[in-house]
C-alpha cells in the first residue's frame, strides 16, 4: 500500500537506502545506520509521509551475520493509514559496539521501546535521555534476548533456600499417589487406596 | 531550637520542605498488576514520577525461540490473560500471513465470535476492577458475574476457563459445538442487562464521576506520538480501530460502530470500553446469524494441519506426517512479517522472523499496554496522589503483556 | 450437642473440642486443649494477603466473586493489604527474579503463625517458564504450605487447597511444614503409580 513511500524514500535519499522489499505486503526499507535519525525525521515531517505513530521498535539478533543486529522500526500514519518498516543493521560479531542514534526526539513514544531494546539486546541508543534497564533488574548482567545468552541461566537476587533449610526436598518430582507425604488431608473415598 | 536568621527576606521564611519520595508497588492493593511507581511529592501533588515495569517479565520472546511455531500458543495465551482468545487469534493470523493461508469462512466467523467474547470479558474486568479500586465493590461483583457467563461459553467451546490455547495454525483446535449459537444468544442479553445495572450504579454516583471526569487528560497528538492504540486512543477522539481501518477476518462484513470519546480523560476511557462492549455483543449476534453450521474449520493444507486421528493410527503416511508436524513443527517460509489485530487494549502486533525451519527465529510481540503504560507518567504528573488509582485503572495495564 | 469435630480430625486426641451440657444451652461448658482451640479459631479466620501478580489473578477474582464465593465460606474472606495484619499469604501468579526480594520481604514482615498458599503452577514450580527470569517455585524463596497446581487452577481446586490448609492448621499447629498438594480426587495416574509403589505394598 505504501510502495509510494518506498519510492519517495529512494528518490530522496538515494544510496542511504540499502535495500527494499515488500514481502507479504509489508513495505520494508533498510537504511544505513548513520542516517537513521535523518530518515526518521523525514518520514515524520514530510507531508506525503506523515508517519506520526511509532508502532514498534525492536531488534533481531543474527549471530552469523556481519552487522549482527537488525533494528526494526514499524511506523504507521494515522491520517494516511499507511505502514512502513524501517530497518538498520549495526554491531560486530561480539555485539559490544552496537549503537545507533536515538529517535526519542522525533517520536516520544519510542522511549521505552529503546530502553527495552537496550535491556534485552544490548544496543546503545546515542542521545537517549534515560537509557537504563526496563524489564530486567539493574544487577542483571548480559542481555537475555541475544542468541548466545542461555535461556535458563538465572541470576537470582535472593539466594535460594537449600534443602537443609527447608527440611524437605525442593526438586520438582510430583509426589505419587493420593496425599502421599501429607500427614493431614482429606479422606480418600476410594477403598482401593486404603 | 535553632534561631531564625532575621536577615532573611520574608519570602524565605517558609519552612524548608524537601520533596517527599513515595514508593507505590510493586504489590499494591489498588493496582491489579505489578507495577512500581516512584513518586516525588510536594504535599499531595505529584511533582515527578517514575513508572517501573518488568516485575512480571517472563521471557516470552526467549521461550518462543525454543519450541515449534505451534508451541507458542500457550505462551501467547498468558500475555494478555484477560482476553487470551484475542491473542490466540492474532498470533494464528500472523503465522497464516507468512504461510499464505486463508482459513475457511466458518473458522473466520468462529474466531470472530470467540474473540469478541474475549473482548467483552476484557472490558468487563477492566471496568469492574477500576470501580472496585475506587471503592465501588458491587459493580465489580456484577461484572464478574457477567464475565462468568462469558467464560462458561468459552469453557464449553475450548475446555478451559481462562487459558484456552485454542488457536492453531490454519484453524482451530476443534470445530464449534452445536450449542454455540444458542449459548451466545442466551448469554448476550443477560450480560448486557448486568452491564446496564452496573453502569447505572456507577454513572449516577457523584463520587465516581468526580474522580473520573477531567482527570488524566491526554490530547490526540500526544496519544498518537506515544503510540497509544485501542480504547485509550479512541477516548481522545481518534477513530482508529484496526477492525475498521484494516479489516481482517470478516470484520468488513459486519455492522458495528467505533465508539470514541472527546477529551481523553478517565471517564472517556471508561465509557469507550462500555460502548465497545455493546458493539462486541452486536458483532457476536451478527456472526451467529451468518456462521455456517457445517463445513470445514481447518484449512486443507498438510503443511500445517495434523492429519485425522483415524488415519494416523491406520496409515503410515499420516503417521509420518503427524510425527514430522509434531516433532519438527510446521515449516514457515523464510522471511519476516508484521501482522496486527485489534487486541483488548489496542493494536496487538506480532513481528515474526522465520529462517525457514519449524522453530521461530524471533517472535516479537507489540504489546498494546507497553506504550500505554509509558504514558502513565505524563498523565499523573501534576495531579493528586489519589488520582493515580483511577488513572491507572482506566489504562488497563496487563502485566503479562506489558512486561512480555 | 455432642462433639464438634473438624472434618479431617479423625485420629484420637489430636484436636477435639467437646461441648457438654444440655441441648437447650442453659448450662453448657466446653473442654479442649488450648492449642487445639487456637488452631480451630485460626483456621476459620484466616486473614489473607493477596500477592497477585499474573494470570491467576483472574481466577482469584472469580474465586471471590458471587458464583464461587470461595474464601468467604471458609472464613478467609477479608483481605488485609498490610502483611502485618495477615496470616495467610496467597502467592497468585508467576514470581520473577525481580519480584523475589519483594516477596521475601513481605513474608518476613508477616507475624507468626503464618501460612503460604501457592496459587497456580507458576508459583508452585515455575510452570513452563523455565528461563532466565522466573523463579522456579516460591519454595525456593519462602516456605510454602499448600500447592494448588493448575494454569490457572479452577476455583474448586483452590477451595480444596484452602480446606487442605485448614486441616493442616488443626493437625500440625506446631512446626511441621510438610506441604500439601491439591490433586484430583480421581487420580488419573493411579494405575501407573501402582507399579512404582510395589515395594511399599510388599511391606504392607
Amino acid at each position: 500500500m505504501s510502495v509510494r513511500a518506498l519510492e519517495a524514500l529512494k528518490n530522496r535519499f538515494g544510496d542511504v537506502v540499502v535495500e527494499t522489499h515488500s514481502d507479504w505486503g509489508d513495505d520494508t526499507a533498510v537504511v544505513k545506520a548513520e542516517s537513521w535519525k535523518e530518515v526518521c525525521r523525514f518520514l515524520r515531517d514530510d507531508p506525503s509521509m506523515a508517519f506520526d505513530m511509532p508502532v514498534d521498535l525492536c531488534a533481531v539478533d543474527f549471530p552469523e551475520r556481519s552487522p549482527r543486529f537488525e533494528i526494526v522500526l514499524h511506523l504507521y500514519s494515522v491520517g494516511k493509514r499507511q505502514r512502513l518498516r524501517l530497518k538498520a543493521r549495526v554491531g560486530d560479531a561480539e555485539g559490544d559496539d552496537a549503537a545507533i542514534d536515538s529517535v526519542t526526539d522525533v517520536w516520544v513514544g519510542v522511549n521505552w521501546y529503546e530502553r527495552e531494546t537496550y535491556d534485552l539486546m544490548g544496543i546503545q541508543f546515542k542521545g537517549h535521555p534515560d537509557l537504563r534497564r526496563i524489564l530486567m533488574y539493574p544487577e542483571f548482567e548480559g542481555h537475555p534476548l541475544r542468541k548466545d545468552y542461555p535461556a535458563n541461566k538465572t541470576q537470582p537476587l535472593v539466594p535460594y533456600r537449600t534443602e537443609e533449610e527447608a527440611g524437605l526436598t525442593l526438586d520438582k518430582q510430583a509426589p505419587f499417589g493420593i496425599d502421599e507425604g501429607m500427614p493431614f488431608g482429606r479422606r480418600t473415598f476410594d477403598e482401593r487406596d486404603n | 531550637m535553632e534561631p531564625i536568621d532575621l536577615d532573611l527576606e520574608e519570602s524565605e521564611l517558609e519552612l524548608p520542605s524537601e520533596p517527599m519520595h513515595l514508593n507505590m508497588g510493586p504489590s499494591h492493593p489498588a493496582m491489579h498488576g505489578t507495577v512500581r511507581i516512584v513518586l516525588e511529592l510536594s504535599g499531595e501533588t505529584i511533582v515527578k514520577s517514575d513508572v517501573q515495569i518488568g516485575y512480571l517479565h517472563r521471557g516470552f520472546e526467549k521461550m518462543c525461540e525454543r519450541g515449534t511455531w505451534t508451541q507458542v500458543f500457550p505462551y501467547v495465551d498468558r500475555l494478555n490473560y484477560v482476553s487470551p482468545m484475542l491473542n490466540n487469534v492474532g498470533y494464528a493470523l500472523a503465522v497464516e500471513k507468512m504461510c499464505d493461508i486463508q482459513v475457511p469462512d466458518r473458522c473466520q466467523w468462529y474466531r470472530m465470535i470467540l474473540g469478541e467474547l474475549a473482548r467483552i470479558s476484557d472490558h468487563l474486568t477492566c471496568n469492574g476492577a477500576m470501580a472496585m479500586e475506587l471503592g465501588a465493590f458491587t459493580p465489580f461483583l456484577w461484572y464478574i458475574k457477567a464475565r462468568e457467563m462469558v467464560w462458561d461459553i468459552l469453557e464449553e467451546e475450548t475446555g478451559a476457563r481462562l487459558t484456552h490455547s485454542f488457536g492453531r495454525i490454519g484453524g482451530m483446535a476443534s470445530p464449534p459445538t452445536p450449542a454455540l449459537k444458542e449459548m451466545c444468544r442466551t448469554a448476550i442479553p443477560a450480560i448486557l442487562k448486568l452491564v446496564e445495572e452496573g453502569e447505572g450504579m456507577l454513572l449516577k454516583n457523584r463520587i465516581f464521576i468526580d474522580r473520573l471526569e477531567g482527570i488524566g487528560n491526554i490530547s490526540q497528538k500526544d496519544a498518537i506520538a506515544l503510540s497509544w492504540t485501542g480504547p485509550c486512543l479512541r477516548s481522545t477522539g481518534v477513530p482508529y480501530d484496526v477492525r475498521k481501518a484494516h479489516p481482517y477476518l470478516k470484520y468488513d462484513e459486519v455492522d458495528f460502530d467505533v465508539p470514541v470519546g472527546t477529551s481523553g480523560d478517565n471517564m472517556d476511557r471508561f465509557l469507550v470500553r462500555l460502548g465497545e462492549l455493546r458493539q462486541s455483543a452486536r458483532i457476536i449476534l451478527q456472526a451467529c446469524d451468518r456462521m455456517p453450521d457445517d463445513g470445514p474449520v481447518n484449512v486443507d493444507d498438510p503443511r500445517v494441519i495434523l492429519p485425522a486421528k483415524g488415519d494416523v493410527y491406520t496409515t503410515i503416511e499420516a503417521t509420518i506426517q503427524h510425527f514430522k508436524l509434531v516433532m519438527e513443527g510446521a515449516k514457515v517460509p523464510k522471511g519476516e512479517c508484521y501482522s496486527y489485530t485489534e487486541g483488548g487494549n489496542g493494536e496487538l502486533g506480532f513481528y515474526l522472523v522465520s529462517d525457514g525451519t519449524g522453530t521461530p527465529w524471533r517472535v516479537r510481540i507489540r504489546p498494546p499496554c507497553f506504550p500505554i503504560t509509558q504514558g502513565l507518567s505524563d498523565l499523573i504528573n501534576g495531579g493528586m496522589l489519589s488520582d493515580i488509582v483511577p488513572t491507572f485503572g482506566s489504562l488497563n495495564m496487563i502485566g503479562g503483556e506489558c512486561d512480555h | 450437642m455432642g462433639e464438634l469435630k473438624s472434618p479431617g480430625a479423625a485420629a484420637e486426641g489430636t484436636s477435639k473440642i467437646t461441648i457438654e451440657g444440655g441441648a437447650s444451652g442453659t448450662s453448657g461448658f466446653a473442654t479442649t486443649k488450648l492449642d487445639a482451640l487456637l488452631a480451630w479459631a485460626r483456621k476459620w479466620s484466616l486473614f489473607k494477603y493477596p500477592f497477585v501478580t499474573a494470570c491467576c489473578g483472574m481466577e482469584f477474582m472469580a474465586l471471590t466473586s458471587p458464583r464461587f464465593d470461595g474464601s468467604a465460606r471458609f472464613g478467609a474472606e477479608a483481605p488485609r493489604f498490610s502483611p502485618r495484619q495477615s496470616d495467610l499469604l496467597w502467592v497468585v501468579g508467576t514470581i520473577s527474579q525481580r519480584q523475589a526480594p519483594v516477596l521475601k520481604r513481605i513474608y518476613e514482615q508477616m507475624m507468626e503463625p503464618k501460612w503460604v498458599l501457592a496459587f497456580g503452577t507458576c508459583a508452585s514450580c515455575g510452570g513452563f517458564y523455565d528461563n532466565y527470569t522466573t523463579v522456579p517455585g516460591i519454595d525456593k524463596i519462602i516456605p510454602c504450605d499448600v500447592y494448588v497446581p493448575g494454569c490457572p487452577p479452577r476455583p474448586e481446586a483452590v477451595l480444596d487447597g484452602l480446606i487442605l490448609l485448614q486441616d493442616k492448621i488443626t493437625k500440625n499447629a506446631t512446626g511441621d511444614r510438610r506441604p500439601g498438594i491439591v490433586k484430583p480426587r480421581e487420580d488419573p495416574i493411579r494405575d501407573l503409580v501402582k507399579l512404582r509403589r510395589k515395594d511399599k505394598e510388599d511391606n504392607a
